[in-house]
């Protein structure tokens, strides 16, 4: 498989990067290429720029700013897996981001591009609801800033207006009291997520839940928040009997889908399944 | 006997590979070399109304565009070389490009030839083929009814082929004191060897002679049908298939696109190659299994299976592939009775043509769908009659002194001990501790399952003169040819093609064992038509039952020349030599005594042979064997469901095998391996799954699952050894084994664990949804 | 359209080629069709088989979802140049030893996935080397005696130090190292 041509042309700042875009339409962003050449290579894509963003130095590395996380866009999986600063407080997005793929892909996809590519099944989406994540975004017109929640919209469909880059995605660190993790079901041929669910809880001293945020990948035709979920746990005190009716609502929130491996009707019982499943692991 | 036969002996082909110094067909590089891509069809059955290839010419770099039509009167059609007798088989041509009309997915419609691989890829999208599409249909059983779309106006029915065999008839099951009736459905798979089908052509003009790389596993097949395709004298015509990436089956057949190549390469007078992506691979390489089954058996309360009878529809795709109808029937439905003392037996099949991608041999070919039918079959028949499964098994295998064995079916088992390789594997698994624990977990709401196969396979396929009988357009011998060198080092030059299997370094191992030299000192060569002067091919596990008895021969041949020369060397008459070791004794006297490397010297100075002894140490042999020989083993697998998911997991699986006696014990267990893997890849994971349209909805490996490191324990084997008495070497196959085995033993072992929710069949593959859902269906527990 | 040219500089087993190639050439026909290094093979080109494994700047990469322009300035490393016959690496050796191949068209790309596997650790369980083989598929071997080859490449590698430590206070520039310590983050 073969992608079209295309005209290359390198960024060596996010600037840079912009004007690219702003100065041709068909232009595409190439970061660690992991979700847009497999596409241009069976030409389901066929941009006619790719802008290569993958020098901009800027966009890489974590960090702690204030009370968050800043994850530079180019950062790879394998390194946000890694990260000591993400092993300790972000859990769930080290084991996500650990089971992305296979260990050659996680050495060259970024944390930028997948959320960018919004595949409805891919890991990261999840944990980018279930922990608030913020991503900022850099125009023509300067910053801004979008909320996970807001940003997935549909199958390859995000907020991200035309033009713009994903330069970093900030993540507030949790509380004390707040704990996290990610339960995947994975496909058996891609690896992409049949259903996955985060979730991050936080429990008061006498043992409330204050706090509960869940994101659901892989089953609908976006990631989304399981609300339902959210609104059955808080105020409540955590036991299996309580998880098991909260998870009840995983498919609620939803629009889920059907494809060849997993029906409809199997993967709403999995979004059940797997939500009480991380829920068992942050709450019991 | 000396020790190399029977050892661990580290592959010799094994350097190469792991330093990246392989030679692969699309590692072929020639001078001026062109690359061809094929444009296929996107629907499964449409009438090309025309072709538009003007802009596809122009496009830079390209130097060719061919159409069906610019071809129809060029090349020959591409045919079937099996032809099961008294079957009524319908053989409508198959072009290498098609003409008038598309009957699936892939099927070739215009070829480029450009002169990178980026160019010709290019062009094909500006090709514009105008459709009619037509209604298709890909379902074999909707293909026989009425007004079904009809592929191949010679057969209306779209019935490739009817074939029956066997004894069984209504009455014996009207009388039968137990009959299990079942409907299973076999799923279509794609073989998926890792190296991607390729193929390259020079030609040279002034010489007449064609070399063509092509990714095959019989390349002097290749050879005969290709000379026959393209016209070309069959001695002008050089095959060569020296590295090849696996075939199982899929490598057997003669397809179009080399045949196209080699037509471009020598159209254009330059180089061409051309490799087939992963996506074609999945659209035009042959695909394997892919039966309906109707099945019945009949026994008594006490558990002995009277008669089993099956009528299969098998999907042959949209043509009739290279050996694709003995498939379905001979290597199917002979071997339908497996290790039990059936005495009635019917098969009945139907190939039938659909709008999909031609089937043929997939690793196991017949036999493993054979078997699969039968192991359901005794475990049904065992939940039936409330037995243990293993115990209907004790009661019907074929006892050790009743071999040969002739089944109803017309085949003599050579040997066996099926009794033993089943008491060994029960012994390894603990079978009856398993299934105490089993009670145990399930009180505890665990689901845990047992599934044990028992199974024989026909292998060492051979002799031609069945080969005849039975249909098959070629020979089923082998040819080996030893020659030794002035220094003693010897050169084997086999007919097989080995492709994995490792014969560089067993068949070294049995000249090394005859001759008395060093597994070094020998070198194995094969696949290359200008090397070896005939041959047959790696397949149907006969590589080493078949090559290797044929090397045995040839071996001995030498043997006794070097024999004749050392005696006159020792001045003493032939039959007062011994060879022991490589040297050669004067009988009583072992201080007179003369190496293999001394003697090979001789024989080529040729200064002073014994009278009527030509020069030069060589031998050849042409082996046709005196039958199939056939292998047996006992498999065993543990898996613990999930019963809210559906998920099963492999908690042991244990393997007892016996392929006769065995040349070298790492390279027999990785094959067992290799093909469990392959066989659970049937049981839990792979199919290829078509829409209504004929479109292939599991057409990348994004979507169809294969087998991964992460699916499996390790796997406990083991080997008993009974001789095969038909081979000079005493041993069978063991490539498929275990491809045969692991299917049913698996999806056994799953129906098995989940027998308290009333669960009897789970359509393979066993997804966990399907699982689930049985559950959900299955009934209340019991 | 016309698409473009560059010129890249790039280190292949130690030796630095400067070529121009086309934008969208992937490094996996660089490699073939440039270079003639054929040991890296092309097996599905969806990023599943992993037969393209190479290691770019050390790490187990996909090179039939590199281009390579994005290869550019970096040093690969292929099947040729991981180990000489004569001096094989570790991984090499353990998978003749172990017949950690039948066809040997996958092989390649195991070995260099593996490698890229015992760089990141060096001494894997079991389970963590048939975790880390996700990424590439054999249809020969049953995949038992890669992992064998792995383990015998693994027990000959000499024990490491442990990881260095990261250097949390230069990259937390406004919290604390405290702030480490605060969160009772547990692994999922």
């Amino acid at each position: 498989m073969i992608p079209q041509a295309f005209a290359y042309r390198r960024a060596n700042s996010v600037a840079e990067a912009i004007a690219i875009l702003q100065e041709d339409s068909g232009a595409k962003l190439l970061a660690g290429g992991h979700s847009l050449l497999p596409l241009m290579k069976m030409r389901l894509a066929n941009p006619g720029t790719l802008v290569d963003i993958s020098g901009v130095k800027e966009l890489r590395g974590i960090q702690r700013v204030g009370d968050e996380i800043v994850i530079g866009a180019l950062t790879t999986h394998a390194d946000v897996a890694k990260h000591p600063l993400i092993r300790t407080h972000l859990p769930a997005l080290a084991e996500a981001a650990a089971r992305i793929g296979d260990l050659q892909v996680r050495n060259r996809g970024t944390i930028g591009g997948n959320l960018a590519h919004a595949d409805p099944s891919s890991d990261l989406p999840a944990v980018a609801l279930a922990y608030d994540a913020r991503l900022t975004v850099m125009g023509p017109a300067g910053r801004d800033v979008l909320a996970a929640e807001d940003f997935f919209l549909g199958p390859m469909v995000t907020a991200l207006p035309d033009g713009q880059v994903i330069s970093s995605v900030a993540v507030p660190v949790p509380a004390s009291n707040t704990r996290s993790a990610y339960v995947k079901c994975p496909h058996p041929a891609s690896g992409y997520a049949v259903v996955g669910v985060a979730a991050t809880v936080t429990v008061a001293a006498d043992g409330t839940v204050e706090h509960a945020r869940i994101g659901v990948t892989g089953a609908a035709d976006c990631a989304y928040r399981a609300y339902q979920v959210e609104e059955a746990l808080v105020g409540q005190t955590a036991s299996l009997e309580i998880i098991r009716q909260a998870a009840q609502y995983a498919a609620e929130d939803g629009s889920i889908g059907s494809d060849v491996y997993a029906s409809e009707e199997y993967r709403r019982h999995l979004c059940c399944v797997y939500t009480e499943r991380v829920l068992r692991k942050v709450l019991l | 006997m000396s020790t190399v036969f029977g050892q661990v002996v580290k592959r010799r082909e094994d350097p190469r590979f792991i330093t990246g110094r392989g030679q692969y067909t699309d590692d072929v590089q020639l001078p001026g070399m062109l690359y061809a891509a094929i444009l296929r069809s996107p629907h499964a059955h449409a009438r090309i109304i025309g072709i538009d290839v003007e802009a596809a010419k122009r496009a830079p770099g390209v130097v060719a565009v061919y159409t069906g039509r610019d071809l129809a009167e060029r090349m020959g059609s591409v045919p079937t070389a099996w032809i099961p007798p008294e079957s009524d088989l319908k053989t409508p041509p198959h072009r290498a490009l098609a003409v008038d009309k598309v009957r699936y997915v892939g099927d070739g419609v215009a070829m480029v030839i450009a002169d990178t691989r980026y160019a010709a890829r290019d062009a094909l999208d500006l090709i514009s083929v105008q459709y009619e599409v037509l209604p298709a249909v890909v379902n074999q059983v909707e293909a026989m009814e009425n007004g079904a779309p009809v592929l191949h106006a010679e057969a209306p029915d779209n019935v490739a082929f009817h074939w029956q065999i066997g004894n069984a008839t209504d009455e014996v099951f009207a009388q039968a004191e137990v009959v299990v009736r079942h409907t299973i459905r076999q799923q279509r798979l794609v073989p998926n060897p890792m190296e991607p089908r390729a193929s390259v052509a020079q030609y040279n003009p002034a010489t007449g002679e064609l070399t063509v790389w092509v990714t095959s596993q019989n390349p002097h097949i290749h050879r005969f049908v290709l000379s026959g395709i393209l016209g070309i004298p069959e001695h002008r015509l050089r095959v060569v298939a020296t590295d090849v990436g696996g075939g199982f089956g899929a490598k057997i057949a003669v397809y179009p696109d080399e045949a196209l190549v080699a037509f471009a390469a020598m159209d254009l007078g330059r180089p061409v190659k051309w490799t087939e992506d992963r996506r074609e691979h999945f659209l035009v390489t042959t695909h394997g299994r892919d039966h309906v089954e109707e099945l019945e058996l009949a026994g008594t309360r006490d558990g002995r299976i009277q008669a089993i009878r099956v009528r299969a529809y098998a999907n042959m795709g949209a043509y009739l592939s290279t050996a694709a109808p003995g498939v379905p029937t001979i290597l199917f439905g002979l071997i339908v009775p497996g290790p039990y003392t059936i005495p009635y037996v019917g098969v009945d099949v139907y190939g039938v043509f659909t709008n999909t991608t031609p089937t043929d041999a997939y690793r196991g070919a017949g036999r493993p769908e054979a078997t699969y039918l039968l192991e359901r079959m005794v475990d049904l028949y065992a939940r039936e009659i409330r037995m243990d499964p293993v115990e209907v098994r004790r009661r019907n295998l074929i006892p050790a002194d009743e071999f040969p064995y002739h089944t109803p079916t017309g085949l003599e088992y050579d040997s066996g001990n099926y009794h033993l390789a089943l008491s060994r594997a029960l012994d390894m698994a603990d079978y009856d501790g398993f299934r105490r624990k089993q009670q145990e977990l399930r009180a505890q709401g665990r689901h845990v399952g047992v599934g044990v196969t028992t199974y024989v396979e026909i292998c060492g396929l051979g002799p031609s003169q069945v080969a005849g009988a039975v249909g098959f357009q070629g020979g089923l011998w082998e040819s080996s040819t030893v020659r030794v060198h002035p220094t003693g080092k010897v050169t084997v030059f086999t007919g097989s093609s080995p492709h994995g299997q490792g014969e560089e370094t067993t068949f070294a191992q049995i000249v090394a064992d005859k001759l008395g030299v060093l597994v070094e000192d020998v070198e194995v060569v094969h696949g290359d038509t200008a090397r070896i002067s005939m041959g047959w091919g790696t397949y149907g596990s006969r590589t080493t039952p078949v090559a290797g008895s044929a090397l045995a021969v040839a071996l001995d041949r030498v043997l006794e020349k070097a024999r004749r020369i050392a005696a006159h060397m020792l001045e003493v008459s032939a039959e007062d030599v011994e060879c022991e070791d490589g040297r050669f004794y004067a009988k009583g006297a072992k201080s007179r005594s003369v190496s293999f490397q001394d003697v090979a010297l001789q024989a080529h100075l040729a200064w002073n042979l014994p009278q009527g002894v030509e020069p030069s140490l060589e031998a050849q042999a042409f082996y046709d064997p005196a039958n199939f020989t056939y292998s047996f083993g006992t498999h065993i697998c543990m898996v613990e469901v999930d019963t809210d998911t559906g998920d099963v997991r492999i908690d042991r699986y244990i393997a007892v095998d016996d392929c006769g006696r065995v040349i070298n014990p790492m390279i027999a267990e990785g094959q067992v391996h290799g093909g469990i893997v392959q066989g659970i890849g049937q049981a839990l994971w792979e199919g290829a799954v078509y829409d209504e349209q004929g479109q292939l909805v599991t057409g990348t490996l994004m979507d169809y699952a294969m087998p991964k490191a992460r699916f499996f324990p390790n796997f406990e084997t083991a080997f008993t050894e009974t001789p095969s008495p038909h081979n000079p070497l005493g041993v069978k196959g063991i490539g498929e084994t275990g491809t045969i085995a692991a299917t049913p033993t698996v999806v056994n072992a799953v129906l098995d664990a989940l027998a308290p929710f009333g669960v009897r069949e789970i359509q393979m593959p066993l997804t966990p949804e399907r699982v689930w859902r049985s559950i959900q269906e299955g009934g209340q527990r019991s | 359209m016309e698409g473009s040219k560059c010129a890249i500089t790039l280190s292949v087993n130690g030796t630095s080629y400067t070529r121009e190639v086309e934008a969208r050439l992937l490094l996996v026909h660089f490699l073939r069709d440039e270079l003639g290094l054929t040991g890296t093979h092309v097996g599905c080109d969806t990023s599943q088989c992993g037969a393209c494994t190479v290691l770019l700047d050390g790490k187990a990469v996909k090179s039939c979802t590199v281009l390579a322009v994005q290869a550019d300035g970096c040093e690969v490393t292929t099947i040729e140049g991981l180990g000489r016959i004569d001096k094989l690496h570790p991984v090499q050796e353990g998978f003749w030893e172990k017949h950690g191949l039948q066809c040997g068209f996958c092989t390649p790309g195991v070995i260099m996935t593996a490698a890229g596997l015992l760089n990141e650790n060096p001494h894997p369980t079991e389970e963590e080397i048939r975790e880390g083989l996700e990424g590439v598929i054999c249809r020969c071997t049953g995949y038992q005696n890669i992992v064998r080859a792995i383990q015998y490449a693994a027990d000959r590698t000499p024990e490491v130090e442990p990881e260095p430590a990261v250097e949390v206070a230069a990259s937390a520039p406004t919290g604390g190292a405290q702030e480490l310590t605060r969160q009772e983050g547990e692994d999922a």
